[in-house]
């Protein structure tokens, strides 16, 4: 992996958001701790629902391959995070970890900003690759492109089309009008040019699959497994991609928590532990850091058969080159240390991006974050 | 100029006008508005039938999650369905233009029934005076709250409202090189609004959200004197929105932003103050601008036609009409919004105070490529009434047409659409190199599809 002239060590990030409020208390369960079984008479975990890690904290039973990855040391467990005054909209609390901005709106997202640092001339429309449909506001930036891809196979133009026969003339045609044209056409030389980038990108990006090997087997009934295997593709295609982004959920657990919490870390422990084998295979395992998020934690008390919005939660950055192990404190479930009946962040989520944007992509964190925000010493160069 | 292009211009004229104070129109709504003739078309678009339409009730039932609505996600059928078949366009278009001007941010406000009312709000009094839609706004809850208003206080005035009103809502942070008002105006603006609020009312179901209105706290009001913009006195807000509505920077910022809306992405110095003058002369009657500017020869030059990008909610309900295939209001319609934040609109949900940053920014490769696919399903919906017609049309045009003959056909029958030389030229490549196929069992209409699809991909489509 190379270093910029900042000093500073270059990866490649690849973020998993949790979208929808992961419970964290089910997720990092403190077992030893008898208020977490009477805040949750319902929902509690217990026996073996449980790996536990230490005599304090353990992991609920669907995320074995996460236990491994701790073990290894190749997990960084980030305990309490959030930020002050927490907001308990999904829309509005997921807004401020894309924009990490707590106090007010913003239209730019932490990683578009990145992005426009990463490649300030926006010569390469693939420098960010985005797994779904439309764009999380953590990639938005006026002037920054970002392919938002359903499946690689399938992108590009036309691929949808019922009956377009003839795709390939057509596609040939497409591709002559986004030329540099005449002064005084209608469209400007910025349309034609994005059109260029576009249509470039969606090529490398639909040929990435047929430039890829590998063993492992992703499970095809496994959103999260795909979208992986999908970013595995792209990085061993070697496109100049720096930035990756899925999605995985819904963790909106306010009834079925029990079934539907495990079903969900099932997939992500299944794909995950897929994708770190072929980022192996790729030789992509020591230029790669996982990072997982989740808008916030739920409330401490269950409701019965879930539990509602909270606030604070877990987060977690992973890889080969990270140092594993917990980090911050687990916070205290008492009443009195409750903070209107959730539990109370001790670490400001801004310390992680500071520390992915100078560790990881390389780029100073001042600009994107508006202030300098200490970083944690996570990631190995 | 001879009968058939002055027939031609006139067509290519009315066709602007239809693609900018609404979302364009079939060939044959066209004609119709031909023979009503250009000005009585203007005079329909800037007066539309007002009250309820007669759809509401069918929609609440297709709809139910969205009356009341709690979220943006359940509102914006309703909006869907209004943009994808009102016959009142410039009332929709209108409400577009103050949505993005008088930006209230769903993410922060979090509230659908609110934003729909506020979408309601622009539809009735937004082709009227600017007095009074910024009189009303500033009253409006969702405006209120998303501002900071529920937190400024006598003795303990929030700048929020006072600075925004003034920056972004009426006189712009810089007047012709100058800044048109100072720190000292935000403060006093801000005092004024003092006591401005809303409270939430009971709601109307159980679970239900709380619809909010206007509250007005005398005891939270500062009712010491106030210095704004030179004049002294008690002002309270309404007093404040009478100073602003006076001022030419406020007439000039108005009609620059009606000009970029309506006309192109490339202001005009010489029509904007020329409207700037109309708004002095109408207190800001927004009718009477709108009015001068359809009518006006500037408007009606070819210089300006396809001088306007178009933004994705321009794109996604201008081609969706072209199917007109919406006889109830379905899914089908209500995904429409989905599309349009695909490209990079979230309808209802405005990314900042701000709005929408307009113009070319609206295009970047990933939305481009969401424009195109989208534009090419939709004109490639073969069963649809509008799309066969469109076919219709073409072989209309003749049995026996040239590659070049063949591509003016295809962009008649969309709705007398126009392609630079440039993108036409390769166009006419195609044609002449995918010539009718033997083994076709369409009678061309394969082809025909074709050629609609490759016109929506192109730059020039991007534009209207």
């Amino acid at each position: 992996m190379a270093n910029n002239n900042n000093g500073h060590k270059e990866k490649n990030l690849v973020v998993i958001q949790l979208s929808g409020g992961n419970d964290y208390l089910n997720t990092l369960v403190p077992y030893q701790d008898g208020q977490y079984y009477d805040f949750r008479p319902n929902m509690g975990l217990k026996g073996e629902d449980l790996i536990p890690i230490d005599d304090r904290i353990a992991f609920n039973s669907h995320m074995g391959t996460f236990k491994n990855l701790f073990d290894e040391d190749k997990m960084a467990v980030m305990m309490g995070i959030g930020y002050p005054e927490p907001n308990r909209s999904h829309f509005r609390s997921m807004d401020i970890w894309h924009t990490a901005e707590p106090s007010t709106t913003s239209a730019v997202g932490w990683l578009g900003k990145a992005n426009s640092l990463l490649d300030p001339e926006g010569k390469n429309p693939i420098t960010t690759v985005n797994f779904g449909r439309g764009l999380p506001r953590a990639l938005a930036m006026q002037g920054v492109s970002v392919a938002s891809v359903g499946a690689l196979e399938t992108y590009g133009l036309y691929t949808g089309l019922s009956g377009a026969s003839n795709r390939d003339a057509m596609l040939d045609t497409v591709s002559r009008i986004y030329q540099p044209m005449a002064e005084g056409g209608i469209p400007s030389r910025r349309i034609l040019e994005t059109g260029r980038g576009a249509l470039d990108g969606a090529d490398l990006l639909r040929e990435a699959p047929g430039k890829y090997s590998s063993d492992v087997e992703y499970p095809e009934d496994n959103p999260i497994a795909q979208s992986l295997k999908g970013i595995a593709q792209v990085m061993s295609a070697d496109l100049g991609t720096r930035i990756f982004y899925a999605a995985h959920g819904s963790f909106d657990t306010h009834t079925a928590e029990l079934v539907n919490h495990a079903l969900l870390w099932d997939q992500l422990s299944v794909a995950v532990s897929c994708f770190m084998d072929d980022l192996k295979q790729q030789g992509e395992a020591e230029n790669t850091v996982i990072w997982m998020f989740s808008e916030f934690g739920r409330r401490i008390a269950d409701n019965g058969a879930g539990t509602d919005h909270g606030s604070g939660g877990a987060a977690f950055v992973i890889g080969d080159s990270v140092n594993g192990g917990l980090y911050g404190d687990y916070p205290k479930l008492g009443l009195s240390d409750q903070l209107e009946g959730d539990v109370r962040f001790n670490t400001d989520f801004r310390h992680i991006y500071s520390t992915l944007l100078e560790d990881v992509l390389g780029v100073e964190s001042e600009p994107v974050l508006k202030k300098k925000y200490s970083t944690l010493d996570l990631v190995r160069s | 100029m001879t009968t058939v292009s002055r027939k031609h211009e006139e067509v290519a004229v009315m066709a602007h006008l239809l693609r900018r104070a609404g979302f364009g129109a079939t060939r044959d709504q066209i004609d119709k508005f031909i023979v009503k003739g250009y000005e009585e078309t203007v005079e329909d678009l800037l007066n539309p039938v007002a009250g309820e339409p007669e759809d509401q009730d069918l929609m609440d039932r297709y709809f139910i999650a969205s009356v009341e609505a709690r979220s943006v996600g359940h509102a914006d059928p309703q909006w869907s369905w209004r943009l994808a078949t009102s016959d009142k366009p410039l009332e929709e278009k209108i409400a577009l233009f103050w949505h993005s001007l008088l930006a209230v941010g769903g993410i922060k406000l979090d509230h659908g029934l609110e934003m729909l009312t506020e979408i309601d709000l622009f539809r009735r009094l937004g082709l009227g005076s600017f007095r009074t839609i910024l009189f009303e706004i500033s009253r409006n809850p969702g405006m209120m709250y998303w501002l900071d208003n529920q937190n400024s206080h006598k003795g303990a005035p929030n700048e929020n409202y006072g600075r925004e009103l003034l920056e972004l809502f009426s006189m712009g942070i810089d007047d012709m090189g100058e800044g048109a008002y100072s720190e000292d105006d935000v403060k006093a603006a801000a005092r004024a609004f003092t006591g401005w609020a809303s409270k939430p009312t009971p709601p109307p179901f159980l679970l239900g959200p709380f619809p909010m209105e206007f509250n007005f706290d005398e005891s939270d009001h500062d009712n010491d004197d106030k210095l704004f913009l030179g004049e002294t006195g008690n002002f309270d807000g309404k007093d404040i929105i009478d100073i602003i509505v006076k001022k030419r920077a406020t007439a000039r910022f108005i009609a620059m932003r009606l000009y970029l809306f309506f006309v192109s992405d490339d202001p005009n110095d010489e029509e904007i103050e020329r409207l700037t003058d109309i708004f002095q002369e109408t207190d800001g009657d927004i009718r009477t601008i709108l009015r001068s500017l359809f009518n006006s020869d500037h408007f009606k030059s070819e210089s300006v036609r396809f001088k306007k990008v178009k933004s994705p909610a321009e794109l996604v309900f201008g081609a969706a009409r072209l199917t007109d295939r919406f006889d109830i209001p379905d899914m089908d319609s209500s995904t429409l919004a989905n599309q349009s934040m695909f490209m990079g609109q979230h309808l209802l949900n405005p990314p900042g105070v701000e709005g929408w940053h307009e113009g070319e920014e609206w295009v970047d490769s990933g939305s481009l490529i969401e424009r195109i696919n989208f534009a090419a399903s939709e004109v490639g919906r073969v069963d649809s009434v509008g799309i066969r017609r469109m076919i219709e049309l073409v072989e209309l045009a003749g049995d026996d047409l040239q590659p070049a003959e063949f591509v003016e056909a295809c962009l008649d029958a969309m709705g007398s659409i126009d392609l630079g030389s440039d993108s036409k030229a390769v166009l006419v490549d195609h044609a002449t190199q995918n010539g009718p196929d033997p083994s076709d069992s369409s009678g061309g209409a394969d082809r025909t599809v074709e050629m609609f699809q490759l016109i929506v991909s192109t730059p020039d489509f991007q534009y209207c």
